[in-house]
């Protein structure tokens, strides 16, 4: 048994969490959270230069790291400050779909991702799919040496910043069936392909997404015809290892805020933090902050495991850190009162970060349900 | 024993009925089922309306001007109003400060103020907590110093609801720092146009901007607008208290929220099939739906025992926890239903501009109303502090 993180990433954590101290303060945040773009090119690049997008990829793919714990130190970190720069979207989802996938001459988007030129949106969810990963029914054609693409697809996260997107398309087969499935490398500025962009309330920028006919060459296909589900679910459970760790790092901002401010506010001639009524309720925070994290460690440590292993795990993990993120994020709020009801202060964006992790990628009780499934097979 | 209205209750039920259902604006009613944001003209529309009915001061005595309602009518109309998305009623004048006026107030304040709170001549807004004196209301620090015929007010009063509407406020003003806190608060009205008072507003975690902070600087203010006696502000400050836990429990709103969530969950499909038939989503909400069941129960019970003259006691503590527990939990249900559709928060959409919404309906506020509605168990008393209040009721002394 050794729990303690590589040297390597021990490193990493240090320098991310550092550069974040710095660069990543609540009004910068704040100042991001306003802007047009959604998310800051210029600390995008220099995370990047930092090496924490190749830390989310394979040496053999060009990166450094790219396992179940590379991408929790990772997301831990980000959790913590409350980024909202879509390394989500762009490294894990759309790079490591590309990675997993892509060609030799696909390949060469992920060099650009690594080195921070460009952004990738996956394009999977549609407007009845809600958390089924199955339900695809966005149609590809092949006409003539093309293929066509015709649907829409809904919350797609930096799908206005991403470069090209990565759409998946029914070839064959029922709304509900996994075989069938393709992925496509679509340009975003591909005829008959429209946005429609809007915030979204935890952070970042997100579109409905029209495929009026767009026409591709065969050569956009990423991996074999109809045969894209498993890279999906192996894509998604790396994103969900991902969101777990940042619910894990945001519950422990929430959680060393509310301690601050239960040992400084003073009402009654004392702190609230004196208040026994208060003490039993944030010792609860704290058992569940470490319930989290045994989750995350469990989730992380089997993404690389068999497919039924790994989706039980994470399953679980996304299940306990629904339940203990909620508790967290509205105790935190309930014990500071009304300043933590404020825009300006960092507990706002940082509880709308837990609380909204739950709708990616399954919410508690999908999870809930996943785990009965897998368990029960 | 008997659970249901009398004749001339339910006679009084089909009358709100069908007044709803014929003067409530459709604009307003969109605005409500959180298709936007509604704005000052909303709520004095909706104001106007009441009031031509005489429906306006439902808690008022008739010799003011108002519909005298008994308890139970009052809990009727404030149902069918939830249930039919009618814009609640602002209740800083007309049911907080008016019941002190009527009570405590002079001749004069009452025949000035009394007439432009039904007109909508004035807005009022609430100068209660400051930053320093929330749950512990009593250790506020806005003094106001007796200078000639004026009182010179200093301080700050923060989380003023609708106060950028205001044209007055309410202030509870320390008139006396050398007596217990609360032997030395006053009760002051003031005009918000008097030189040295600056609004600023707060924007919430949702982007809302519905509280503000009030800054006082040597603002003068007349001492005819002090309230009753000086120094005796705690005590008016306590029974306008009782008046705002009215309707405390949110009944109604829970109820309108509820079958919001079920409207949702009828057309979300999971996995094939729609949401309402997943049994894990089905018992969340069944679940809710008993607590909310047995909370109007409660509610009515609580009523019934008022309109036979009896003083609320820890009751209306009561009602206040649980029935925020309740909103809440709702809240929580209509986020989970709106699944990925939770997520997207357009301006539009709680600005009420023309574009059409993004996700099914009913999906695009859940989100926001879930982070604003945190609120329900921090303010008009916390949920800490009405526990407080019930322990200390029932076991005695300590907190």
């Amino acid at each position: 048994m050794n729990f303690d993180l590589t040297e390597e990433r021990r490193m990493l954590q240090d320098t991310l969490r550092r550069f974040l101290k710095d660069r990543y303060a609540t009004a910068t945040r704040n100042a991001i959270l306003d802007s047009d773009a959604g998310f800051s090119a210029d600390i995008w690049t220099d995370l990047a230069d930092l090496g924490v997008i190749g830390a989310l990829f394979a040496e053999d793919r060009g990166g450094f790291g790219g396992a179940g714990f590379d991408i929790a130190v990772v997301f831990e970190e980000l959790g913590r400050a409350g980024v909202v720069e879509p390394f989500l979207e762009t490294a894990i989802l759309g790079g490591g779909l590309v990675a997993a996938l892509g060609s030799d001459d696909q390949q060469a988007l992920v060099a650009d991702v690594i080195a921070g030129g460009l952004h990738l949106a996956f394009a999977h969810g549609e407007p009845n799919s809600r958390y089924d990963l199955n339900r695809v029914e966005t149609t590809a054609r092949v006409d003539g040496d093309g293929v066509v693409l015709t649907g829409a697809k809904a919350v797609v996260m930096n799908a206005e910043a991403a470069g090209w997107l990565i759409v998946s398309a029914r070839e064959s087969g029922d709304a509900g069936d996994e075989a069938g499935i393709s992925l496509f490398l679509v340009p975003a500025d591909a005829t008959g392909l429209s946005l429609r962009g809007y915030p979204v309330i935890s952070g970042g920028r997100a579109a409905e997404i029209k495929l009026d006919g767009v026409r591709l060459q065969a050569s956009a296909r990423l991996g074999a015809a109809g045969a894209g589900f498993d890279a999906i679910c192996t894509a998604v459970a790396r994103a969900n290892v991902a969101l777990a760790a940042e619910a894990l790092g945001a519950m422990e901002t929430a959680t060393a805020l509310t301690r601050d401010y239960l040992m400084t506010r003073k009402q009654f001639g004392r702190p609230i933090g004196s208040f026994q009524a208060l003490q039993h309720r944030f010792a609860d925070l704290l058992i569940e902050l470490e319930q989290a994290r045994s989750a995350v460690i469990n989730a992380a440590g089997h993404l690389e495991a068999g497919a039924k292993e790994r989706d039980r795990q994470i399953a679980a993990a996304r299940n306990l850190i629904g339940r203990a993120g909620r508790l967290v994020a509205e105790e935190a709020i309930q014990m500071h009162g009304g300043i933590a009801m404020t825009q300006e202060y960092e507990l706002a964006h940082i509880a709308k970060r837990i609380v909204m992790t739950d709708h990616r990628f399954g919410d508690t009780d999908w999870h809930l349900e996943r785990f009965i499934d897998l368990s029960a097979a | 024993m008997d659970l249901s209205f009398s004749p001339e209750e339910r006679a009084f039920r089909d009358e709100v009925r069908a007044f709803l259902a014929s003067s409530l604006p459709d604009e307003l009613r969109a605005k409500v089922r959180g298709e936007g944001r509604l704005t000052k003209a909303d709520m004095d529309r909706w104001h106007a309306i009441l009031n031509e009915k005489g429906w306006l001061a439902q808690n008022w005595p008739k010799e003011f001007g108002g519909a005298a309602w008994s308890p139970v009518q009052r809990h009727i109309f404030e149902e069918e109003a939830a249930r039919a998305d009618a814009p609640r009623i602002v209740p800083f004048g007309l049911s907080m400060l008016a019941p002190v006026l009527q009570k405590f107030g002079s001749k004069a304040q009452q025949d000035h103020y009394l007439p432009r709170i039904l007109s909508g001549e004035d807005w009022w807004c609430q100068g209660y907590s400051e930053p320093g004196a929330g749950s512990d209301l009593a250790s506020l620090k806005t003094r106001a110093v007796r200078d000639g015929d004026h009182y010179v007010v200093n301080g700050q009063k923060t989380w003023t609801t609708l106060g950028q509407h205001a044209n007055r406020i309410f202030c509870l003003v320390r008139t006396d720092s050398t007596v217990k806190q609360q032997e030395g608060i006053s009760f002051l009205l003031i005009d918000m146009d008097t030189p040295g008072i600056e609004v600023r507003p707060i924007i919430l975690l949702d982007g809302s901007p519905e509280v503000n902070e009030v800054w006082f600087t040597d603002v003068r203010v007349p001492v005819e607008n002090l309230v009753g006696e000086e120094n005796k502000g705690w005590t008016y400050a306590k029974y306008l208290l009782t008046h705002e836990r009215t309707n405390i429990a949110g009944v109604g709103s829970s109820q309108a929220g509820l079958e919001a969530v079920k409207r949702m969950a009828r057309t979300q499909m999971q996995g094939g099939k729609p949401l309402a038939q997943n049994p894990h989503f089905a018992a969340r909400l069944a679940q809710v739906e008993i607590d909310l069941m047995a909370m109007a129960t409660t509610n009515l019970r609580i009523i019934s025992a008022a309109a036979a003259g009896q003083a609320p006691g820890v009751e209306s503590s009561m009602l206040k926890v649980k029935g925020t527990i309740i909103r809440q939990e709702i809240n929580d249900l209509a986020r989970r239903a709106a699944g990925p559709y939770a997520m997207p928060f357009p301006s539009e959409a709680v600005e009420g501009a023309n574009e059409a919404p993004i996700g099914p309906d009913g999906t695009g506020p859940v989100a926001a109303q879930y982070f604003n509605n945190r609120k329900l168990s921090i303010f008009g008393g916390s949920n800490e502090i009405q526990r407080g209040i019930i322990a200390k009721v029932k076991l005695g002394g300590g907190q």
